[in-house]
């Protein structure tokens, strides 16, 4: 018997301590305020937030630090963070000041020892390697510096093997789903699910209600990642969570 | 009301500061064994590993102080696990508050057990005034098993302990500091004790 129910994460993108794409809720302040939408989507019943950070200034580890602090003082959901770490000291910064989870993608490929190394220092259960593959020829082929470089490497090889180094969550998105709002890559998601003992999260594709119950049902994820339909309210959280339970899922 | 948060090597003593300056509640993180003791109520927080957590506690002596606590003390996560007796992780001799095995997750499940999951069979006081299966958020790959000092009960395979109290000693498994509004209920369900 096993309780564990989905999770639903909305993820914002931010530059430069800001989020990037607009939100769409009626009463907000301030839509570009990572905190306040942090907040709303908290109280609207999401089961945990990712932040990824598209930065590029030198002033990137600053920014992120204090956009962390704020968002922990202001929350009491789980958070990951990423697009930031590279090393053990930019981990160590954003774990110190609040956030539950770092998500690596390009740094993984680049230098899988660091996987090793911050699961070593601060437990698997802090790291979340993220991946992006695209499917070509029948093969879905890992790609790095946000799906700009492919990488010659198989995703369900690759990730084992990020989970045999200590990952303790794998976040996939499939490249052909993202942004077409057309489902999820349920039947590779299944595949992944079954090669994989740790939890995984289902990222691109989200348009509609139903998506989020296959994702559960057909590709067996343990969550599931989207930004739009929460961002434009297309789909509202409370709505969709009423949705998965009718349905039969396992929600909060 | 003092609050102390007893500081040491371990994760998420953030969190839990976070978490009771968002209920309004003024606290102190700290080590210092006269500020502990002088204190209305004790948080005993931990994200880590069982047998160096153990070993740090014993180097500051603050083994023996959270043992003779008087006052409400509330473990939480690897805190409960270090309040039981013995932990499988690190063959770790614990603080034998609970007289209580900590074990490995075994079989077929996804380990950690990571997410929100329901209570259920919960006690008073420490999970009073909850609607019924509520969710929490829990992050571990060890359990303690149900057992007579249970104040809620988890399903994760098999049923677990999700929550332990006795006599001044209190503690979860999961993380009320991360777990919403019901997480912020039982907190302050134990700041009222």
């Amino acid at each position: 018997m096993n309780n564990l129910a989905k999770r639903i994460i909305p993820c914002l993108d931010i530059r430069n301590g800001r989020t990037v794409k607009g939100v769409n809720f009626v009463d907000i302040r301030d839509a570009g305020d990572p905190a306040e939408l942090a907040q709303r989507y908290s109280q609207q019943g999401a089961d945990e937030l990712v932040f990824l950070d598209i930065t590029a200034s030198h002033e990137k580890r600053k920014l992120l630090k204090q956009l962390v602090e704020t968002v922990a003082a202001r929350i009491n959901i789980p958070f990951t963070v990423g697009g930031g770490v590279s090393e053990l000291a930019d981990a160590d910064v954003l774990l110190s000041a609040g956030a539950d989870k770092v998500s690596v993608n390009s740094a993984a490929i680049l230098r899988p020892a660091l996987v090793d190394e911050l699961a070593q220092q601060f437990g698997s259960q802090f790291v979340v390697v993220a991946i992006d593959a695209r499917l070509e020829n029948g093969q879905w082929q890992v790609y790095r510096n946000g799906g700009r470089i492919p990488v010659g490497r198989e995703l369900f090889d690759y990730a084992r093997e990020m989970q045999e180094r200590g990952a303790g969550e794998i976040l996939w998105t499939s490249m052909n789903h993202d942004g077409t709002q057309g489902g999820f890559a349920n039947e590779a998601l299944a595949q992944l699910n079954s090669l994989l003992k740790i939890p995984l999260i289902a990222s691109g594709g989200a348009g509609k209600m139903d998506h989020f119950a296959d994702a559960f049902r057909k590709g067996n994820a343990d969550a599931a990642l989207a930004a739009s339909v929460f961002h434009y309210n297309t789909i509202p959280i409370p709505v969709l969570k009423t949705y998965l339970k009718e349905q039969g899922v396992i929600v909060r | 009301m003092n609050i102390a948060i007893i500081k040491y090597n371990a994760g998420n003593i953030k969190s839990v500061s976070n978490a009771l300056q968002q209920l309004g509640v003024n606290h102190a993180i700290t080590d210092n064994a006269d500020e502990i003791r002088a204190s209305d109520k004790v948080i005993f927080p931990g994200v880590g590993e069982a047998s160096t957590t153990m070993a740090y506690l014993k180097s500051k002596n603050l083994d023996l102080l959270i043992r003779e606590l008087k006052q409400p003390v509330l473990g939480i996560c690897l805190g409960m696990q270090l309040m039981c007796s013995y932990s499988e992780e690190g063959d770790t001799l614990c603080l034998g508050i609970f007289d209580q095995p900590v074990k490995r997750f075994a079989g077929d499940l996804k380990i950690p057990h990571m997410g929100w999951n329901s209570l259920a069979e919960t006690r008073k006081p420490l999970l009073a005034d909850l609607p019924e299966h509520s969710f929490v958020y829990f992050v571990h790959s060890y359990y303690v098993p149900a057992c007579r000092d249970a104040a809620a009960i988890t399903y994760y395979g098999i049923p677990f302990s999700a929550a332990l109290q006795k006599d001044n000693f209190f503690a979860t498994q999961f993380h009320p500091e991360k777990s919403g509004d019901t997480g912020a209920q039982i907190l302050k369900n134990f700041l009222s004790l």
